[in-house]
């Protein structure tokens, strides 16, 4: 081993990553996500996908789903750092492979061409509750609810059938059953 | 109707209901209509620093030495960026200080106004929570609650931006809440098991030592007695890190010094060895643990903590017991005292060989150095100023650097809060202003910076405000004319290339003691060391003491990086014992 010439210890032997999704129950008040999103900045944290929105006007309470990517022991981190923070009420975290959790995504394509290229897009989309949102001579908006890696998919399939412009959200995720994240 | 205050009043409300004496602050546009409420409320003394930075170091200097908060008080943009130093510092060693800083008109925000900066979004990152108040019928409830964050809980700063119109504005004044809970952050959640699990290692380790930290001094002076009553109860020995010595006697035998990259012989090699560590109220920093994966491999490890995001953040542990310290330990020393029926020194037996091993370690003296009668040694000056101050309750700060090692090594203290320096972040000019802090909030007592001659200038325009209040703090430079640690590790590591560490134009200090009007001593030969020191002790003033020392002195023992704790390099005289001679045979 070469001789180090600093002050700090040298790396050692990296876990394997996972990827991990995270529920963030915070105070909807000015600042919050730059705080959460600056925690995860700030100390070196993945973030892949991001979805935050109001949950609750009267308690005034905003839900921010995280993805991230870490070793147990980031992601153990993460979760503590998260709960240390100020405006945040509960923290949960799951494996993306959890059965018991739905874990959606949204995404609009717009396609322009042809009637029979937008049926075929339709088509390519079955599986994902494709919505018609809009729809000209020559264009349609359509909106699909799918996983990340299938969105992924789609992305690439629908290209040639006159896909110009893709929007889509970040992850949100709910749990099977009557139980509630805890 | 009730009575209607101004935001300004409120703050001041605030403040006397918080029961807050001093605050450390510098007056800018925005936040004067505070300045001038400060009149109406005399049981509020303001201190003004020389540059926000001191203000915030103060302030911290102040609370570690009194257990308060540390109150701060600075205007927008410049006021606020020049306080940041001190806030991290204060985050890095979970230090409570509010610091309260003026803003542009809240119609001015965003518009790049005169002295505007985004002072929240700055100091996000280093405080434990901040606020902008945009709205006066917030200020008294953001007040109180940055009172309790701060101060509650793993304690650390916060920062309240009140805009200049807000200031101006006026409304009711709300009391504070009682103990209302804060999202359920308040850590005290330990059990009863977690503790008979404890007892249960305490009972079978045949090698155990006990490594404590600044969380016993945060959770204030009855932490230190527990952890006394705990070290006596099992007759472990106890090591400390840098921020929690104090908290157990540094003259104690069963005290073993400090641990980590600059401890002790015994210390370190006593953490690589030992089969139970007991780590209370330390975070397992990396100039603690050396290499990771060595780091006491064969030990069972327990992690006492207030901060739950601690626990296994470095190193995993096998028990964690989340608890603020004085109850987790009070919890314990009344269980191990019920379990053993009054012989409570009966498990001593058990460690009889390990402490015949640790003598052994000690036997190597490892902070000996070559003493001389010619140049005076750092390490022989700081061991005359503990020999020379020690019969009195001294409270001692030091900037960063070699210095910084060398009173941690040499300065033996007694009593918690005693010790204020800066670790975690590791900020130059530390010493300095946190001395001002805390001669503020011990107005009688003894107050030394020991401090290297780079460090000093940071921040030495503060001795204008040593000097405008009459605080007698004694600067004590141990002057090398070397950024010391610096030049350390260039000469250990950079094949003695000292690039740009050797300060050329050094101002003369005696003359600078001239200047800000307080007394200059310069000793630069080793008979004359201590009646100096004397005179620096006896004079009643603010002084500046230039103590020129070996320039080519570096501290050892030392853990160099990416080494575990048994491979240490030792001092130069180590190998050849026979080196140490005359005075310096007693000293060490």
């Amino acid at each position: 081993m070469p001789k180090s010439k600093s002050a700090y210890s040298i790396p050692t032997k990296k876990q394997k990553s996972e990827t991990y999704i995270f529920v963030v129950w915070v105070d909807n008040e000015a600042g919050v996500l730059a705080r959460v999103v600056g925690l995860f900045s700030g100390r070196g944290y993945n973030i892949e996908s991001l979805a935050v929105a109001e949950v609750d006007a009267i308690k005034n309470i905003s839900r921010i789903t995280i993805v991230t990517t870490g070793t147990p022991q980031v992601i153990d981190q993460i979760k503590l750092q998260l709960t240390k923070l100020v405006p945040v009420h509960k923290v949960a975290e799951f494996k993306r492979e959890d059965k018991d959790v739905i874990f959606k995504e949204m995404a609009l394509f717009k396609v322009v061409g042809k009637k029979n290229k937008i049926d075929k897009c339709l088509k390519a989309c079955k599986k994902f509750n494709p919505v018609i949102l809009d729809e000209t001579k020559t264009s349609a908006v359509i909106q699909i609810t799918a996983l990340r890696r299938e969105i992924d998919k789609m992305n690439k399939k629908l290209k040639p059938l006159g896909l110009i412009s893709t929007s889509r959200t970040g992850a949100v995720a709910m749990t099977r059953g009557a139980k509630i994240f805890n | 109707m009730p009575k209607l205050f101004t935001g300004a009043e409120i703050v001041f409300k605030c403040l006397e209901d918080q029961k807050v004496e001093h605050i450390f602050g510098y007056p800018g546009g925005a936040v004067l209509p505070i300045y001038d409420e400060l009149k109406n409320h005399p049981s509020i003394k303001h201190i003004l620093v020389r540059h926000e930075q001191g203000a915030g170091h103060a302030a911290e200097g102040y609370a570690r030495s009194s257990g308060k908060p540390g109150v701060v008080l600075v205007t927008s943009g410049p006021g606020a960026t020049n306080v940041v130093t001190a806030l991290t510092d204060a985050y890095m060693d979970s230090v409570p200080l509010v610091c309260i800083s003026g803003q542009v008109p809240t119609h001015l925000i965003g518009t790049d106004a005169f002295q505007e900066c985004d002072t929240t979004g700055i100091t996000r990152p280093c405080t434990k929570h901040n606020w902008l108040v945009k709205d006066i019928n917030d200020l008294s409830k953001v007040m109180h609650e940055a009172f309790r964050v701060a101060t509650t809980g793993r304690p650390g700063p916060v920062l309240i931006d009140i805009p200049k119109d807000v200031q101006f504005a006026k409304t009711k004044y709300k009391k504070p809440n009682k103990e209302k809970k804060l999202n359920g952050k308040i850590h005290n959640k330990f059990s009863q098991d977690q503790i008979d699990e404890l007892l249960k290692l305490l009972s079978k380790a045949k090698k155990p030592i006990i490594y404590s930290g600044g969380g016993v001094i945060n959770s204030g002076p009855k932490a230190s007695q527990a952890l006394r009553e705990f070290v006596d109860l099992t007759g472990f020995p106890i090591t400390s890190t840098l921020q929690g010595l104090g908290a157990y006697p540094g003259d104690d035998n069963q005290f073993l010094g400090m641990l980590g990259m600059h401890g002790t012989y015994e210390a370190n090699n006593a953490m690589h060895d030992c089969d139970l560590l007991i780590n209370i109220g330390a975070r397992f920093d990396d100039r603690i643990t050396g290499k990771i994966d060595e780091f006491s491999p064969n030990s069972k490890k327990v992690h006492i903590d207030i901060d739950p995001s601690s626990i296994n953040k470095i190193i995993k542990v096998d028990l964690a017991i989340v608890g603020d310290v004085t109850s987790v330990i009070s919890k314990i020393n009344k269980s191990i005292s019920k379990s053993k029926n009054g012989h409570s020194k009966s498990n001593k037996s058990n460690i009889a060989k390990w402490w015949e091993q640790i003598e052994k370690w000690r036997e190597k003296n490892s902070l000996n150095f070559v003493n001389s009668d010619e140049s005076i040694k750092p390490q022989h000056a700081v061991q005359r100023l503990y020999e020379l101050t020690k019969s009195k309750d001294t409270y001692v700060t030091t900037e960063v650097g070699q210095h910084q090692m060398w009173a941690a090594q040499h300065y033996k203290f007694n009593k918690p809060n005693r010790w204020m320096t800066s670790g975690g972040l590791g900020t130059m000019g530390y010493g300095l202003p946190a001395a001002v802090g805390v001669q503020i909030a011990h107005p009688e007592k003894l107050v030394i910076d020991i401090a290297g001659e780079a460090s000093v200038l940071m921040t030495m325009q503060e001795m204008s405000t040593a000097v405008q209040y009459n605080l007698p703090i004694k600067i004590f430079i141990l002057n090398n004319q070397y950024m010391g640690m610096v030049r350390q590790w260039q000469e250990l590591l950079h094949e003695k290339n000292y690039s740009e560490s050797y300060s050329e134009a050094l101002p003369d200090f005696m003359k600078m003691a001239e200047a800000y009007g307080c007394k200059g001593i310069k000793a630069d030969n080793p008979s004359d060391l201590d009646y100096k020191i004397q005179e620096m002790i006896d004079y009643d003033g603010p002084v500046i003491f230039d103590c020129h020392v070996d320039p080519n002195e570096n501290c050892f023992p030392m853990i160099p990086s990416g080494k575990p704790h048994n491979q240490m390099i030792l001092g130069p005289n180590d190998q050849e014992d026979n080196k140490i001679k005359g005075k310096g045979k007693a000293l060490v």
